[in-house]
């Protein structure tokens, strides 16, 4: 495989070329090069610890905000390398949402303003646009029908299934194009689990979705496309079913017949 | 044998601890009745709206010195309280700046600077050029004082906002001042005020600084250029005094005061107790 030079093949919507990552001097990923079609559902998976996680940062620009972080390569998003000199990372994230490992609603606020902060903060004054955008969103992130009669409520106050979905409805109110899942399951319920899942699916119609997971079921489930990653390097990427049934690589076999990990 | 030792050395020690702690709440008690006896005959209506009147002229009144001790901390709340806030802001989302870190080291230090010396340096800079006491230089001194308590605890309560949320505010796309001013201190809302209240209970009690900056006043202050009662250096002139009905208004002056900082304290343990302190409610 291999996909170096190509900034952006046709209807490739992200394209990460020789993504190195540091924490101080810590090589944590190593030269990954990895392209997302648009509208489609890429899984990372590997063992903890294999860079999977800070190469999803690096996608948005928030592995630099850790203090002592590095990060060399370009990232192309449509036909804009977000790493370009002069690149403003507050304007790539806007364009690219990002759900955490554990729900991360914000403190003090209600499940309203939990969703229309980011818009609210943007500069958007109308009531009415909002509401509508907050409903909009509460729709996509499939959380209207629990939360419609207690906007008001806070959004700490939900169960933990409930505030991630609070969360991908804030990540969604400001209508990315691309949303990145840091392992969104990992903190809930089986029960919790599936919905999310069944949601991520939903969401691929409108956006394009790059999800961290060492939930090998999950990836099979809910992707398109799976990257195996393994000690900051990346070992193969491919459609997942073939990932699943015919790896190209021992060490993605060894992997997903559970020989470690 | 030995376990009987124990048992009896067990309950002594237990009895030595809930001793000490007894001993520890004495002085609150008595502080809180005596004042309570001595101050409460000599409450009125009057005491809270009349100006003071000379000795042997009965219905005089701390009026203008409890309207002099909410304009002066007022005042200083205007200004120590945004700028302690912010101070504190810098110290916990830039804490690992050197800057920062010099800057924390100084504030605990300015914590520790005796008040009367704090009134000293108002006195040097203030009233001297001015030329005046004045409640603006009374409530710089208090705001002086203000500013590195406020900074301290915005700054603990602002670290207790977990990470993860002032990346989400990130990942939203806001810059990282929106983010810190919209969302990470809304987290620690609670917490702060906290602080502010602290703050705001200890400079009320404050006489020292007061002394050579507000000065005290016999009238009513009418522009803030002008000196000004207040509630500790009203009942510090009164309690020594030698006429016996002004030491019956002092003990009443020090019963507001101690009912006002009571207070204070209660509605800190209120937000404290209803909010969870700035963490998640």
């Amino acid at each position: 495989m291999n996909v170096e030079t190509v900034h952006t093949a046709q209807n490739q919507l992200l394209q990460a070329n020789h993504i190195n990552a540091w924490f101080s001097e810590n090589h944590v990923v190593k030269g990954i090069s990895l392209s997302v079609p648009s509208n489609s559902i890429v899984a990372l998976m590997g063992p903890s610890g294999c860079g999977k996680s800070t190469f999803l940062r690096c996608l948005n620009r928030l592995h630099e905000e850790v203090p002592g972080a590095k990060v060399s390569g370009e990232v192309w998003l449509s036909e804009k390398n977000i790493y370009a000199r002069g690149t403003d990372p507050v304007s790539i994230r806007r364009q690219i949402g990002m759900v955490f490992q554990k729900p991360n609603p914000f403190p003090s606020m209600s499940i309203f303003d939990n969703v229309a902060v980011g818009l609210r903060l943007a500069g958007v004054r109308s009531r009415a646009a909002l509401s509508e955008a907050v409903e909009r969103s509460l729709r996509g992130a499939a959380l209207w029908d629990e939360v419609k009669d207690k906007l008001k409520a806070q959004g700490m106050s939900l169960s933990g299934g409930q505030q991630q979905r609070l969360c991908i409805a804030r990540a969604l109110a400001v209508d990315p194009s691309v949303l990145l899942m840091d392992e969104p399951t990992s903190a809930l319920d089986p029960i919790s689990t599936a919905k999310i899942e069944e949601l991520i699916v939903a969401l691929k119609a409108n956006t394009t979705i790059v999800i961290v997971t060492h939930n090998l079921q999950q990836a099979a489930r809910v992707s398109d496309r799976t990257a195996f990653f393994l000690m900051g390097e990346m070992v193969e990427y491919d459609v997942t079913t073939k990932i699943f049934t015919n790896p190209q690589d021992n060490r993605t076999e060894e992997y997903i017949t559970g020989r470690f990990g | 044998m030995r376990d009987l030792i124990r048992k009896y050395m067990d309950i002594w020690m237990h009895g030595v601890l809930l001793g000490a702690s007894f001993v520890a709440l004495v002085p609150l008690f008595g502080v809180f009745s005596y004042v309570l006896k001595k101050g409460w005959p000599a409450l009125s209506k009057g005491f809270f709206v009349n100006l003071p009147t000379p000795v042997g002229e009965v219905g005089g009144g701390f009026g203008n010195a409890i309207l002099g001790s909410v304009v002066l901390i007022l005042l200083a709340s205007i200004v120590g309280v945004p700028w302690g806030v912010l101070c504190g802001i810098y110290l916990a989302e830039y804490r690992r700046s050197k800057l920062a870190q010099w800057l924390r080291f100084t504030v605990d230090v300015l914590t520790s600077v005796p008040s009367i010396i704090v009134g000293l340096f108002i006195y040097a800079i203030v009233v001297k050029p001015m030329a005046n006491f004045s409640a603006l230089a009374g409530a710089a001194s208090l705001a002086l004082i203000m500013i590195p308590v406020v900074a301290r605890t915005t700054e603990e309560m602002l670290k207790l906002v977990p990470r993860a949320t002032r990346e989400a505010g990130l990942a939203l796309g806001l810059p990282r001042w929106k983010v810190i001013l919209f969302i990470t201190l809304r987290g620690a809302v609670s917490g702060v005020a906290t602080g502010v209240l602290l703050a705001i209970a200890r400079v009320a009690g404050e006489t020292a600084p007061l002394l050579f900056t507000a000065f005290n006043n016999r009238y009513w202050s009418h522009t803030l250029f002008e000196p000004v009662a207040s509630l500790p250096v009203q009942i510090y002139v009164y309690a020594i005094s030698p006429f016996e009905e002004w030491h019956q208004q002092a003990w009443a002056g020090a019963l507001v005061l101690l009912f006002f900082i009571l207070f204070v304290n209660l509605f800190i343990r209120f937000l404290i107790f209803s909010r969870g302190a700035g963490r998640t409610s």
